[in-house]
């Protein structure tokens, strides 16, 4: 099927929200090419359990498309319909199944060697995208915040060395009541600024606990079952006679909360359906608590955009040797707490990375923590840059500095 | 010799200034007495196995990376093997057991089927050793996709049987699963078995695939690192195990390379050091080296290479001719 043939009853499978959307915007869904329009229907398809912003930059997206001049929309579509596919990619169930084509065109065009066109061409297609809708900047501040390093007693790891151009290196922190600090003050800031998915806090073990409830809070021991539920179902389809890589492929993308157990109305559906994201899309995600911060601070960044991020990052389970797999004797699986910091190091920085890549980076503000020592790094609009501060000070004394 | 990294290594952590300290063998040892080159740009799919096969023919393979097929052009070992006429005991590969098994020779229908090299897989031996021994801990063991850490593919190849690998190297089962017990990594038992094949059988070709760097798919940092920790101390080994063996000392060339790179830090596509699934320039660009009688020591070649030379370059100096290979030898080491 080609997208010149497309139907309003073709979208009948999709969600109310999202069959609305595509039934409102056919005609401009049949001028598409099929190298660009599932991957559209992509977006389309998740409407219903995307986060506000999303939401509203999908909107936006169709009302720029339909707004363009005829020869502008060609210009726009032309890099991608000059792409060569093939036919076979023609009778994938690309109205439904978009995810499934995305992944075989993928591999098309790098066996064809035409991906370097296509990033080029999606490259080209967002900048002109977002330059004709800038994005407003958040109403207060972005600010994000890792915590890293719990359950290290001595560390002779240098931290924070890609950050430190970035900002101010402070080595003599009081830590006292450092993380209920760090906790109340994202607490404080969703009470004053209350906008649905603007604040986050993931944490690699458990939830601390927090006052109010404007926050979006999730955790990597609370989905311990849904871990567990979903390696079974990979190990099942991995298994001979299971169907393989590319059936578990599909089994992952058609995945819904409800299958792993998780079961939410409203904004509870949504934010398990991100949830289930991280753990099917992310890989090492299922594994390692340090991957599953990091990656759902990823997520949670390019999808939410949220003005508040807080992530704790605690040790991820000990990697085992070929020579301890060995050993022969079954061993309670340990955590790595210097190897978990290593890792949490490098997450906060693309953490920060990640940050500066929504609106308002120039006034955006990070913080990362050494938990329970006395080492922090504070990056700041009001902050010198590449410096060391070796006075007395505590975490609630930084943040008012970083304003 | 080629030693290649499946598991990408970004200059980042390797021979730019922050990543020296990972990578001490190679600088300090190997270098000196190598001729570097800082560009290699893989222009093909970046998949291991498919990148691996795609150096092994110097042609830019594009089947499936996650499918047990052979490599559709002629291997180098199937080159060296027909053009100078060599005993199938004299080309070998030792590689990670994730589809490489079809590594050895190609579905080229003027070469292919009995003129291909000898693979050992070793986690796949150790795994069916165990097997055999009545324990059941191996299915972790041969855990060694990490794009998708529970995919253990079914290998149906040409690959070398337990048997066979006992009466080859000199090995009985019960030594060389007491050996594993004493390794860290599947990377170290690549390099054992590497080690026997040179004193048993001393092949002329030998092909070497690490992979212990590919944890990275996990997200890991720290043990990522450690994989090119692990990977550089070996690759010295190997030298150290070369200079010290009258078969080759002195009469050895060996290739150093990376199968590909990984994804920046600055690619909003990617998730930096994890994947490479970005296509930019980082991930497509990385380095060789090379060690050897005839080679230049500590000569530093800027121009950018192409992953398909390596196999035109094994040509002229080995002796055979790699038709379809796309690449060009390699001036600077000939």
């Amino acid at each position: 099927m080609l997208p010149g043939d497309l139907k309003a009853s073709d979208f009948d499978r999709y969600p109310p929200k999202a069959r609305q959307l595509a039934a409102k915007h056919i005609d401009l869904l049949r001028r598409m090419p099929l190298a660009f329009l599932p991957l559209l229907l992509r977006e389309v398809i998740a409407y219903d359990w995307k986060f506000p912003v999303e939401q509203t930059e999908l909107d936006k997206q169709f009302a720029w498309l339909a707004a363009m001049p005829a020869s502008d929309f060609e210009k726009a579509m032309g890099p991608f319909a000059q792409l060569r596919l093939s036919a076979k990619l023609e009778h994938v169930d690309w109205i439904n199944s978009p995810g499934e084509f995305s992944e075989q065109l993928t591999a098309h065009l790098w066996a064809t060697r035409q991906i370097d066109a296509f990033r080029a061409a999606s490259i080209a297609y967002i900048h002109n995208l977002n330059a004709a809708n800038p994005e407003q900047p958040p109403t207060t501040p972005r600010l994000g915040i890792a915590v890293i390093g719990y359950g290290v007693d001595q560390n002779k790891y240098p931290l924070f060395r890609k950050l430190r151009p970035h900002g101010v290196y402070f080595h003599n922190v009081d830590p006292e009541n450092g993380l209920a600090t760090l906790l109340n003050h994202v607490a404080e800031r969703a009470r004053e600024h209350p906008v649905p998915f603007g604040h986050w806090y993931i944490d690699g073990s458990e939830n601390q606990a927090m006052r109010g409830d404007g926050v979006t809070k999730m955790c990597y021991a609370a989905l311990g079952s849904v871990r567990n539920a979903l390696i079974d179902k990979m190990r099942r389809v991995m298994q001979p006679g299971g169907g393989g890589p590319e059936v578990l492929r599909t089994m992952l993308a058609e995945l819904r909360p409800e299958d792993l157990g998780l079961n939410g109305e409203g904004n509870a559906a949504v934010l398990n359906r991100f949830q289930v994201s991280v753990l099917t899309e992310g890989s090492g995600t299922q594994l390692f608590s340090t991957t599953f911060v990091q990656w759902s601070a990823r997520e949670a960044l390019r999808r939410a955009q949220p003005a508040t991020l807080l992530l704790r990052f605690t040790p991820r389970l000990h990697e085992q040797s070929m020579r301890e797999l060995l050993a022969g004797t079954p061993q309670t699986p340990m955590p790595d707490p210097h190897g978990s910091l290593v890792d949490a190091d490098m997450g906060a920085y693309y953490t920060w990375i990640n940050q500066q890549r929504l609106t308002g980076a120039e006034r955006a503000a990070f913080l990362v923590w050494f938990e329970g020592h006395n080492e922090a790094l504070a990056i700041g609009p009001l902050l010198p840059r590449g410096t060391d501060n070796p006075n007395p000070v505590n975490l609630r004394q930084i943040l008012a500095q970083m304003g | 010799m080629v030693v290649t990294f499946g598991g990408g290594a970004r200059d980042e952590e390797t021979f730019m200034p922050e990543g020296q300290e990972n990578i001490p063998n190679l600088l300090n040892q190997l270098i000196p007495q190598a001729t570097f080159f800082t560009q290699v740009v893989n222009r093909g799919i970046l998949g291991h196995y498919v990148a691996t096969a795609s150096l092994a023919t110097g042609v830019y393979e594009t089947f499936n990376n996650f499918a047990a097929v052979p490599p559709d052009n002629p291997t180098v070992f199937e080159y060296f093997r027909k053009d100078l006429k060599r005993p199938a005991t004299d080309a070998w590969v030792v590689a990670p057991s994730n589809g490489f098994n079809r590594i050895g020779e190609s579905g080229n229908r003027a070469y292919g089927q009995g003129l291909g090299a000898g693979v050992i897989l070793p986690k796949r031996l150790l795994a069916a050793a165990l097997s055999s021994a009545g324990e059941s801990q191996y299915e972790h063991l041969l855990r060694d996709n990490y794009e998708t850490p529970l995919y253990t593919p079914q290998v149906s190849g040409s690959e070398i049987e337990l048997h066979q690998m006992a009466e080859i190297l000199k090995l009985s089962v019960a030594d060389f699963t007491a050996h594993a017990r004493s390794l860290a990594s599947p990377d170290e038992l690549s390099v054992y078995i590497a080690k026997q094949l040179m004193r048993q059988l001393a092949p002329s070709l030998l092909w070497i695939t690490l992979h212990d760097i590919d944890i990275a798919h996990s997200g890991t940092y720290s043990l990522y690192i450690e994989g090119i920790q692990r990977c550089d101390r070996l690759c010295a080994e190997i030298w150290n195990t070369i200079q010290s063996n009258p078969e080759y000392a002195n009469k050895t060339t060996m290739f150093i390379l990376p199968d590909f790179g990984r994804d920046s830090d600055t690619d909003a596509g990617g998730n930096g050091f994890q994947h490479h699934r970005t296509g930019d320039a980082l991930s497509r660009t990385t380095w060789m080296m090379v060690l050897g009688p005839s080679v230049r020591h500590n000569v530093v070649v800027d121009r950018a290479l192409e992953s398909t030379d390596l196999v035109p370059t094994l040509g002229a100096l080995l002796g055979f001719s790699p038709k379809l290979a796309q690449g060009k030898p390699v001036a600077e080491v000939l």
